[in-house]
């Protein structure tokens, strides 16, 4: 038995809570497993991408001629491959795109919107061929002014990316088109009342970059269109039915005629939640009638696939003397990148969420430059939105002389509070997060000087939503599971303890695989932390049809009632009576006269999962600055977050560790930085510094286990919320070791230098 | 009647009005009351919103029950669903 996370075992729960075995890991530390790149297919062409030299330029014209003549090339596709789109919003992730803009961004059409912005395609018998292809290919541009940055994109006067948008969400509506595509509004009390109530007031502006989600693995497809319109897909996706349904949109395909198997994937967080390459591997397989394989550079990733927004952030919040919050104001701006649809409204709906504020406005625009579309990075917006407010938190418990932990307490979002977005929030574990930080000995471990000790707490929501699982039992007695949902995370182990639990079966018996979209009912995507939530709730129902049909048979071969069977511990027992006259059966049993009393066994859960509790962690960080260079080392870490119930607790505490390692990125180091030029300058990991294993101290876990009560086994989500937290915890102990308040992310050495020059604390 | 509260710009499409009392059963009949009151939500129900029935989130479930004495809050949808006017 794998060693447990000490919480008590229910009857019958024996894998459930326990480190198991990763069903995927020798595959994945031999090499066996195949991601995206290690895809072929007999006869396959290699596809490129022509990306825009330009931020901003109207296409002119595009001539391929001299391309398609080349030997070796089979297929050159542009925006004439693709059929434009009515204007009609799809969930993207976990965000909204309309279709309008997902066809532009795939393949620009009149103008190109940011660096990087697909305009051709090539398929050759080489990658060789196809580069060479991609230099005689004449596009015409008319170059156009550009704009970067959010607040001057905001401008009057800034330059417009398109003429069709108009600020959605003001009345009266706008006249005339700009780069504000929304304006949203949270709205609780009154806050100017409430302000008048405050003791203290703290206002800040706040300013984030947009960083990327910087998983390992690049985008990477394979393609197959057959004479007669059948498609197969093989691609590396958060959400191969949700690629299904693009690609067959944008192709004009029926769904039912496009199969999608996802790869095993090397990371997403939320950026592997759209299509890029898969639309253009299609087109050029249907167009030169044999498989293409296309996979992204690095560069193509930074530059052409989705970060998350930066952001300009003005926070103000008011406290009574007793450390009583009463009323929280905040503006979000954030960059949409090329194409509307900022993560911009959960911003403003988490902003506050952690705490019980009676009067709360928190006002969003949605902001479109000529940057890369965003995509949904863990807990879109929140932790933008969250680290601006919690460094405010910060700062009022320092004038109030409070101590931080404290103050969250006494402010800390509980049971039958109202949330800041409306509804009250059921059984959480915020209080248990601060009191798990407060009783750790790193909490009151000493410092030196140049060191500081930062808290902050974070709110994510997590989802449930469309999800199909099946179950069978196979002759000899184990069970095949197959879930529709990538495994980013952890899904197979956890669901297999699940099924393991259910049926009363070894975990090792029970083999976990992700079918592909021919195989199951339509899943959403492995996004919103919702995976392992829905996916145990369908595998129960599938579990839960077995048990019946397994009690039906055993009534059947029995001549018994059904009120004189029951299934437990993997058995279908006699009660009573019966108990004399006939043995239990195991689910073993079963298989092998399975032909003979009525066929298969199997069940298959399909459900809309409802009931994701909502998550709530806080993080504590101690880090060392160097007034010599700027550099910021972080010396301990210590994440305590609810997760309901851990499914499987290793998993759950590397999502806590993960979340908080790439937190700590975007804090200090992560940006794009751009030239006047408005091209990116680093998109490369030499560049664009992300945090390697040697920068980071082994990142403590603390699991708290508030029950969901909507969960047969109380799971919440637990991938999202790790991301919110570092932001606000981090900038909360570079004051602590400085005495600055940085209000700028990330807070990297040249700038921390700067600070402490210009505050007189470095002679460097 | 369950009290039933928009969140976020959905006022905008009635006229700044927040706050209903509605007799409904079902978060289907929730739907068709507001639609009828105010044609220009309709789009932006059918399209998908979440739904927060004494204080559990709901999104794409027509069918979820709401009792008499129901707190209700119309909110953006976390995930999938419609664009917020």
């Amino acid at each position: 038995m794998a060693e447990t996370n000490g919480h008590p075992q229910a009857n019958g729960q024996h894998y459930v809570g326990t480190r198991t075995i990763r069903p995927d890991g020798v595959d994945k530390v031999t090499g066996r497993a195949r991601f995206g790149a290690d895809f072929n297919l007999p006869g396959q062409l290699i596809g490129r991408v022509l990306r825009s030299p330009h931020p901003h330029a109207r296409i002119v014209s595009i001539d391929t001629s001299k391309a398609e003549a080349l030997p070796g090339v089979k297929a050159v596709i542009t925006r004439d491959d693709f059929a434009d789109q009515p204007s009609e919003f799809i969930p993207a992730g976990e965000m909204m795109m309309n279709y309008k803009d997902v066809v532009r961004n795939v393949m620009a059409r009149e103008k190109a919107l940011y660096e990087g912005h697909a305009v051709a395609a090539v398929a050759a018998t080489s990658t060789a061929i196809a580069r060479r292809a991609l230099k005689l290919i004449d596009v015409k541009y008319e170059v156009l002014p550009h704009v970067i940055d959010v607040v001057e994109a905001m401008r009057p006067d800034a330059p417009l990316l398109h003429d069709d948008l108009f600020t959605a969400g003001v009345e009266p509506k706008p006249e005339k088109p700009s780069n504000i595509a929304k304006r949203v509004e949270i709205k609780q009390g009154d806050v100017e009342a409430g302000f008048k109530k405050a003791d203290i007031i703290i206002e800040r502006e706040f300013k984030t970059a947009p960083v990327h989600q910087g998983y390992i693995e690049p985008h990477a497809a394979v393609a197959t269109v057959s004479e007669d319109g059948s498609t197969e897909l093989w691609t590396t996706t958060q959400g191969h039915f949700i690629v299904r349904a693009h690609c067959a949109r944008l192709l004009g395909l029926d769904i039912g005629k496009v199969r999608v198997t996802a790869t095993e994937i090397g990371g997403g967080f939320g950026g592997k939640t759209v299509v890029y390459l898969e639309p253009l591997a299609l087109a050029l397989s249907r167009k030169a009638n044999r498989p293409v394989k296309m996979v992204m550079s690095r560069e193509e990733v930074f530059k052409a696939s989705g970060p998350t927004s930066g952001a300009t952030v003005r926070v103000k919040l008011g406290a009574r003397k007793d450390g009583k919050f009463v009323a929280g104001f905040a503006e979000l701006k954030y960059q949409a990148g090329a194409f509307q649809g900022s993560p911009v409204q959960p911003g403003t709906m988490c902003a506050y969420a952690p705490y019980d504020i009676e009067h709360v406005h928190v006002i969003g625009y949605d902001v479109v430059s000529n940057r890369p579309k965003v995509a949904a990075y863990r807990a879109p917006g929140a932790p933008i939105s969250e680290y601006a407010v919690e460094s405010v938190v910060d700062e009022i418990a320092k004038k109030l002389e409070i101590d931080p932990i404290d103050l969250r307490m006494q402010n800390a979002a509980r049971e039958g509070t109202k949330a800041a977005y409306g509804p009250k929030f059921g059984p959480i574990g915020l209080e248990e997060t601060l009191n798990a930080i407060k009783k750790t000995e790193h909490w009151n471990a000493p410092l030196r000087k140049w060191q500081g000790r930062g808290v902050a707490s974070g709110f994510w929501f997590n989802i449930g939503g469309e999800t199909c699982a099946s179950l069978t039992v196979n002759e000899d007695g184990t069970v095949s599971l197959m879930a529709g949902t990538p495994d980013i995370g952890g899904l197979r182990a956890s669901l297999a303890a699940v099924a393991a639990d259910e049926l009363g079966v070894p975990y090792d018996k029970v083999r976990p695989i992700i079918g592909d979209t021919g195989s199951l009912g339509f899943n959403f995507l492995t996004g919103g932390s919702r995976s392992a939530f829905s996916g145990s709730l369908a595998i129960v129902e599938a579990a839960k049809q077995i048990k019946a049909d397994l009690c039906a048979r055993a009534c059947k071969l029995w001549e018994a009632r059904p009120d004189q069977v029951e299934f437990s511990e993997g058995h279908v027992r006699p009660l009573g009576a019966l108990a004399e006259k006939v043995k239990p059966m195991s689910v073993a049993d079963f298989a092998k006269v399975a032909g003979k009393t009525g066929g298969p066994i199997g069940g298959v859960g399909r459900i809309n999962a409802q009931g994701a509790g909502p998550s709530f962690g806080t993080h504590l960080v101690d880090l060392e600055v160097d007034p010599e260079t700027g550099r910021t080392t972080i010396l301990r870490y210590t994440v305590a977050q609810d997760a309901g119930r851990a499914l499987h607790p290793a998993y759950v505490e590397g999502q806590f560790q993960g979340g908080a390692v790439q937190g700590i990125g975007w804090a200090l180091n992560e940006e794009y930085i751009y030239g006047e030029d408005g091209k990116l300058q680093n998109a490369g990991f030499l560049d664009y510094r992300m945090p390697v294993a040697s920068d980071v101290p082994m990142i403590d876990a603390i699991l708290v286990e508030v029950g969901n009560p909507k969960h047969p086994y109380g799971v919440r989500g637990v991938g999202e919320t790790p991301i919110v937290p570092p932001l606000g915890a981090i900038a909360n102990a570079m004051e602590a070791a400085t005495g600055v308040r940085f209000t700028e992310l990330p807070m990297s050495p040249p700038k921390v230098l700067k600070a402490l020059k210009d505050k007189g604390l470095s002679k460097a | 009647m369950a009290r039933v509260v928009l969140i976020g710009n959905l006022a905008q499409l009635t006229g700044g009005v927040k706050e209903f009392q509605l007799a409904v059963t079902s978060v289907k009949q929730l739907f068709e009351q507001l639609g009828a009151l105010h044609p220009e939500l309709r789009r932006h129900l059918d399209d998908g919103v979440a739904v927060a029935i004494d204080g559990q989130i709901y999104q794409d479930s027509l069918l979820e029950p709401i009792a008499p004495d129901s707190e209700v809050y119309l909110l953006p949808q976390i995930a999938g669903g419609a664009m917020f006017p």
